[in-house]
């Protein structure tokens, strides 16, 4: 199972992590051991078995819709990188060309 | 009554609730030591010591005034950095949360407030609970208090070692693979994690939704059980919580009786690759328990084989879509804020910045098993193998009450010996990862010292979901037992260490002579 360092870089992107050159090289040969490693999965995970992908039997949980009251903004707002006028300030989200 | 940091969780607040000694003087007591050790341990990442204090008066307050106070009341606590407490920072020992305080207490937090329990502060983790020997913290590494050049194991090395450099006498951990159970195997203490939904995961930062679980860690068996019985329990606010009552983990504790008890061994967490010291101090254990009343047999898990390969799929999928909420337009680190970057370019550049190797790595492993073309070899492939061990599982529990094994191959390791190798680092979890993936309850106990290197062994017990009361009879038998052949418990041999004497000498040696001969 190779993985180029390409492969990383496009991985990187979905994951918006902007990976240096020296990660994006370090990680490659790393990742392509542990896939090695867990490649194995798949000599059991036959057509019959039915995947799990939650340890408990789960169904949907319901209350009673009723009113709270939130955190308070100045809470909330406390730690947020950036606010503006009881609001997160988020840097742009379009670039010039939209 | 002796030595306060010496003292159990159990017999602290029977002194309080006594009268005895105050809740401040034992708070004091446990600061004190912190800051005598933590210079060398660094179990902590933020010491709340003028809060502690003032957790501590209200608990003295409220027992002159008459009310009467829980079995823990005035207890000292440390609290893994990855639950939220308004009262500290919550980084997850991350750049990435650097600073950052809550807004709201989790369940956890709140229930530990409400027993009255002293919260000291916020001990040190792998960075976003990723990796098995608190290495991979942003902001450096825990010492084990049993030799300070080893890891305290992770990703609870600094609840663990806050316990075994008498720190704290009780601390609160969360396992995702073993991140309760591997610390305390190497740092010679008791972890349990509950059967997952046993304890509320709300206000725990997400690492791998449907295998976290927070849970308790103590010197003793009975100080676990009883910290236990306060967190545990149904919350509204976790969807994933069992509606049910808490397993009567106090009295198995008191009881600690195994006759007739059914426990299997199994054949599959064993031989290749196990220390031999961590092999004859299991045994030894497994023949005790025989001799104790209970009945051994030998148990096949055909697929625990499998377990590993499997976790490190499904828990690296689950971490890249957890972690993607760390963005930086809410809260934590923003980098790159300048007017020339549009939101999604800074958010790739905090990312970068803000997470360490292990948590990028996983990150991107995670969205490689998850991406289109790769989704059914890999994540689907490990959802089966989830089955599968489930199944083994079910059948062993069919002729066994619980299920026995060493805890994790070997005893703690040195600091950066496996720090460039993955897959070995990954090797630590081997034991505990199945009944992670099984959600079911599971325990380490501290078994006594490999006479190879003098430190100190876990035996683990796997137990059915919501049967976590039979980890605490099984672990109750075996301390009893054990504690008559050393002659006390086993953190005895660790005085030189703990008492900041002089902290850089290493602890007492197996072969010591003035050591006991059962523990050696």
């Amino acid at each position: 199972m190779a993985l180029s360092v390409d492969e990383v870089a496009a991985l990187a992107r979905l994951a918006r992590i902007e990976l240096s050159e020296d990660e994006r090289a370090q990680l490659a040969p790393q990742l392509e051991v542990i896939l090695e490693s867990v490649a194995k999965v798949t000599d059991v995970a036959t057509d019959d078995v039915v995947p799990t992908s939650h340890p408990l039997p789960l169904t949907n949980v319901f209350r009673t819709d009723e009113v709270r009251p939130s955190l308070p903004v100045e809470a909330v707002l406390a730690g947020a990188p950036a606010a503006e006028e009881d609001r997160f300030r988020v840097p742009q989200i379009l670039g010039e060309e939209q | 009554m002796g030595e306060l940091t010496r003292t159990g969780a159990a017999d602290l607040g029977a002194a309080i609730a006594a009268g005895t000694v105050s809740a401040e003087e034992v708070t004091r007591a446990h600061l004190a030591q912190i800051d005598a050790v933590d210079g060398t341990v660094h179990a902590f990442l933020h010491v709340a010591a003028d809060d502690a204090i003032e957790q501590a008066r209200r608990v003295d307050q409220r027992r002159a005034a008459g009310e009467r106070l829980g079995p823990l009341a005035g207890v000292p606590l440390a609290l893994k950095d990855v639950l939220t407490w308004t009262k500290a920072p919550t980084t997850c020992a991350s750049k990435m949360l650097e600073g950052w305080v809550p807004p709201y207490d989790a369940t956890v937090t709140r229930k530990l407030i409400d027993a009255g329990i002293v919260i000291l502060g916020k001990t040190n983790l792998d960075e976003f609970a990723m990796g098995s020997s608190t290495e991979n913290s942003a902001y450096g590494p825990t010492r084990n208090p049993w030799d300070t050049d080893r890891i305290p194991g992770g990703s609870g090395g600094g609840s663990a070692a806050a316990l075994a450099a008498f720190e704290a006498p009780i601390a609160i951990g969360t396992d995702t693979g073993g991140s309760i159970r591997q610390p305390g195997s190497v740092t010679g203490t008791v972890g349990v994690k509950p059967t997952y939904g046993g304890v509320s995961r709300f206000g725990l930062v997400a690492l791998a939704s449907s295998l976290d679980q927070a849970g308790p860690c103590a010197r003793s068996v009975l100080d676990a059980a009883l910290l236990h019985e306060v967190i545990g329990g149904h919350d509204p606010y976790d969807s994933t919580s069992i509606d049910a009552p808490v397993p009567s983990v106090v009295e198995a504790a008191r009881y600690g009786d195994v006759t007739g008890m059914r426990i299997g061994v199994v054949k599959e967490l064993g031989g290749e690759g196990y220390a031999a010291g961590v092999e004859q101090r299991f045994n030894e254990a497994v023949a005790l328990l025989t001799e104790l009343g209970a009945e051994v047999v030998e148990v096949s898990c055909p697929h625990f084989g499998y377990a590993l390969p499997a976790y490190y799929l499904i828990q690296p999928s689950e971490t890249s879509s957890n972690l993607a909420k760390f963005d930086s337009m809410r809260y934590g680190l923003r980098v790159g804020d300048d007017g020339s970057h549009s939101a999604e370019e800074v958010m790739s550049l905090t990312r970068e910045a803000g997470f360490g190797p292990e948590v990028k790595r996983r990150i991107i492993l995670g969205t490689y098993a998850l991406s289109s073309g790769y989704y059914d070899a890999y994540y689907g492939s490990a959802q089966k193998v989830r089955t599968l061990i489930i199944d083994d599982f079910t059948k062993a529990f069919e002729t066994c009450d619980v299920l026995v094994s060493p805890t994790t191959p070997t005893t703690a390791f040195r600091i950066g010996e496996r720090a460039d190798d993955p897959v070995a680092m990954y090797k630590a979890d081997l034991c505990t990862i199945p009944s992670s993936l099984a959600g079911n309850a599971a325990a380490s106990f501290p078994v006594g010292l490999a006479p190879e290197d003098g430190l100190p062994v876990g035996l683990q017990v796997m137990a059915p979901p919501m049967a976590d009361d039979r980890l605490y009879r099984v672990g109750a038998a075996l301390e009893r037992a054990l504690e008559d052949q050393w002659g006390g418990p086993i953190w005895r041999a660790l005085d030189s260490v703990s008492k900041g004497d002089d902290p850089l000498e290493p602890p007492i040696r197996a072969n010591n002579s003035t050591r006991e001969g059962g523990m050696a």
